[in-house]
């Protein structure tokens, strides 16, 4: 029920609060800002503000580069790749956790939640000690899994929050009616957590696309994006190609997140 | 009443079953017996063991011990899906993301049923609960008692031979429940299968029931007809849940009906008059009569409850019906001497127990 009465949020928010809150994104998107800015300035090397002039050529430039090009397919490929393999391992790990009451399940679901609270630096370390231990080489797939170590985690926490409330009585209701085990999956469960999945998802697509730290310990020769992009500051004359490249990231990123934020929204209230 | 039931099938049998939660008996020993077409209640405070008689018929749980026989087939080792059972849940369980007609097609469509059948039986269903024309609203837009006809549709529409429901009316409000136990009752009849009801309600028990079973601690303390279970309850505990019962035991009990067992008096088959003379203490063959002075009086409207203080020890609860139009009754006025009176037959010996858990 919704009350007619305003609700006490809804008064005017002091000035002072605002300010604040005005800094607070000042703070966080100013950097942004700069290298949106910077990535269409006529100048090559050198920041000065104001920027000389403005320019797409730097567009050019960067899509015209062949290593670009690897690097941003090689991350796109690992992100959806490691996003597919948590997703499956993600659901499975959230419907085991979810239905079964056994001992130690919150140290279980503490673990599965550990990668992504570790430092990535920890996370990296021991993962190319166990990838050499293993005697795997290094290469795409070892990245792979990295990633997939931290996207699990996402998948995880969106599917187990899903079917925390999702009422049990639904998926015996689907078994009373005759629906076999797989049946219930199919046209119960799924339709439950789709959006959670696609949330999760979308979230674990934009943590591994942007992924450095754990990246370098797991790359054997080749670059990722973010990689390629590091690489190429310690190149100055090619800084407005790196902004334009850091811009890119941004937006490949940013628009799943919002995605992912609207449809969670959506169904809370559901 | 439970003599018709002779000559008719038994659909559902429980024999010596079990189950227990780690140390929790919740179902302990339980047998019974239910009959084809018969609506038949489990009655029983929360926690007596009736949800998971109803669960283990369903196959939501298995019995730890004993046999659960459906129309003579076993099942106890049986998964939900394949028993000839549906149940209606008490949060009705409906899925939100298929609009009322899938609901109810659901149980046709996992079964592979084709799609014409499947809209003629949903319709049908949809007129049987008196919802016609509702099939393309999704549940958030129903209210309660609309999302229980779904649900009891939902649960209908596979023809199951047995239909289990577990507190179905509790999230209605009084007068739609009592719409809700006529039609349920009506809706029984038409179809003619096998309904079990769990309840805590023991009116909606009484009013719906070919019979009742009452549930305390995992065991049946009682099955009968809804009229033996009330005039004629076997143990204290069926007497004080089912309705109100003045409980007799040692002295007043010897006092009052010459024996010190346990007995049990319906507090309306006592009958209060002014004391006087002749009245006072004049126990006879057949009539059971007591002086005593009235302690407590609460007005009920059809009714009106008096505590009284019996002479020589003890309380006895009476409830008079409020015949007189004119209010202020003289003779049921707080500090008030009066004669009560009662037929012998009045008295109902019960089966002593332990004192349990």
């Amino acid at each position: 029920m919704r009350s007619k009465t305003q609700s006490p949020n809804e008064r005017r928010t002091p000035l002072t609060l605002k300010a604040a809150a005005a800094m607070g994104l000042l703070f966080l998107h100013f950097p942004l800002a700069i290298i949106i800015l910077y990535a269409f300035t006529t100048e090559e090397a050198s920041f000065r503000f104001p920027p000389p002039g403005l320019t797409t050529e730097w567009v050019g430039v960067l899509f015209s580069r062949s290593d670009f090009w690897n690097a941003f397919g090689l991350s796109l490929q690992v992100a959806v790749v490691a996003t597919l393999m948590a997703l499956v391992l993600g659901t499975l790990t959230a419907a085991a956790i979810y239905r079964s009451a056994f001992f130690g399940r919150e140290a279980v679901s503490l673990l599965v939640l550990l990668p992504i609270a570790l430092p990535g630096i920890v996370t990296g370390i021991a993962l190319r000690s166990a990838i050499s231990l293993g005697d795997f080489s290094f290469g795409y797939w070892t990245i792979v899994v990295g990633h997939a170590t931290f996207c699990i985690v996402t998948v995880y926490n969106n599917v187990v929050a899903r079917l925390r409330r999702t009422a049990h009585s639904q998926i015996e209701a689907s078994m009373d009616l005759g629906a076999s085990t797989f049946q219930t999956f199919r046209y119960i469960v799924l339709p439950n957590i789709a959006t959670a999945l696609l949330a999760g998802g979308m979230l674990a697509f934009a943590l591994s696309f942007d992924e450095v730290i754990v990246t370098t310990f797991t790359a054997g020769q080749q670059e990722t994006l973010p990689i390629w992009i590091f690489s190429q500051l310690v190149r100055p004359r090619n800084r407005p190609v790196t902004n334009v490249a850091a811009l890119f990231v941004i937006m490949v990123t940013f628009i799943p997140i919002i995605l992912a934020h609207r449809m969670t929204s959506d169904t809370a209230t559901h | 009443m439970s003599a018709i039931h002779v000559d008719r099938e038994v659909a559902i049998q429980f024999t010596n079953v079990c189950r227990y939660f780690g140390e929790v008996k919740a179902v302990d020993h339980i047998s019974l017996q239910v009959y084809d077409g018969e609506f038949f209640s489990m009655l029983g405070p929360s926690g007596s063991g009736k949800t998971t008689c109803l669960r283990l018929i369903a196959g939501f749980e298995m019995p730890t011990e004993g046999s659960i026989r459906l129309y003579g087939a076993e099942v106890s080792r049986t998964p939900p899906y394949d028993r000839d059972v549906n149940t209606v849940f008490q949060d009705y369980a409906l899925f939100p993301h298929m609009d009322v007609g899938e609901n109810i097609a659901y149980g046709l469509m996992v079964r592979k049923v084709p799609k014409k059948e499947r809209e003629t039986r949903v319709n049908e269903m949809l007129e049987l609960v008196r919802l016609p024309g509702l099939a393309r609203r999704k549940p958030s837009q129903l209210s309660g008692g609309q999302r229980q006809r779904v649900a009891l549709a939902r649960a209908l529409v596979n023809h199951p031979r047995v239909l289990l429901l577990d507190e179905p009316l509790g999230a209605l409000d009084l007068k739609l429940r009592q719409e809700m136990q006529i039609e349920l009752k009506s809706i029984q009849e038409q179809i003619g299968i096998t309904f079990v009801f769990v309840t805590h309600d023991q009116e909606e028990a009484l009013t719906m029931s070919d019979r009742v079973a009452v549930f305390n601690h995992g065991k049946i303390e009682q099955v009968g007809s809804p009229a033996e279970i009330y005039e004629q309850p076997a143990t204290s505990f069926v007497a004080g849940f089912v309705g109100t019962s003045n409980i007799l035991s040692g002295g007043l009990a010897q006092q009052l009906t010459g024996s010190p067992d346990l007995f049990s008096i319906r507090p309306e088959k006592i009958r209060m008059s002014p004391e006087d003379e002749e009245n006072r203490s004049l126990s006879s063959a057949d009539f059971c009569m007591v002086a005593g002075t009235i302690r407590d009086v609460i007005y009920l409207g059809v009714t009106t409850r008096y505590l009284v203080e019996v002479d020589g020890g003890g309380d006895l609860t009476v409830v008079q019906q409020n015949l007189d139009p004119v209010p202020g009754d003289v003779v049921g006025a707080r500090g008030n001497r009066v004669a009560l009176s009662w037929p012998r037959s009045a008295n109902r010996r019960l089966i002593a127990q332990e004192k349990s858990r």
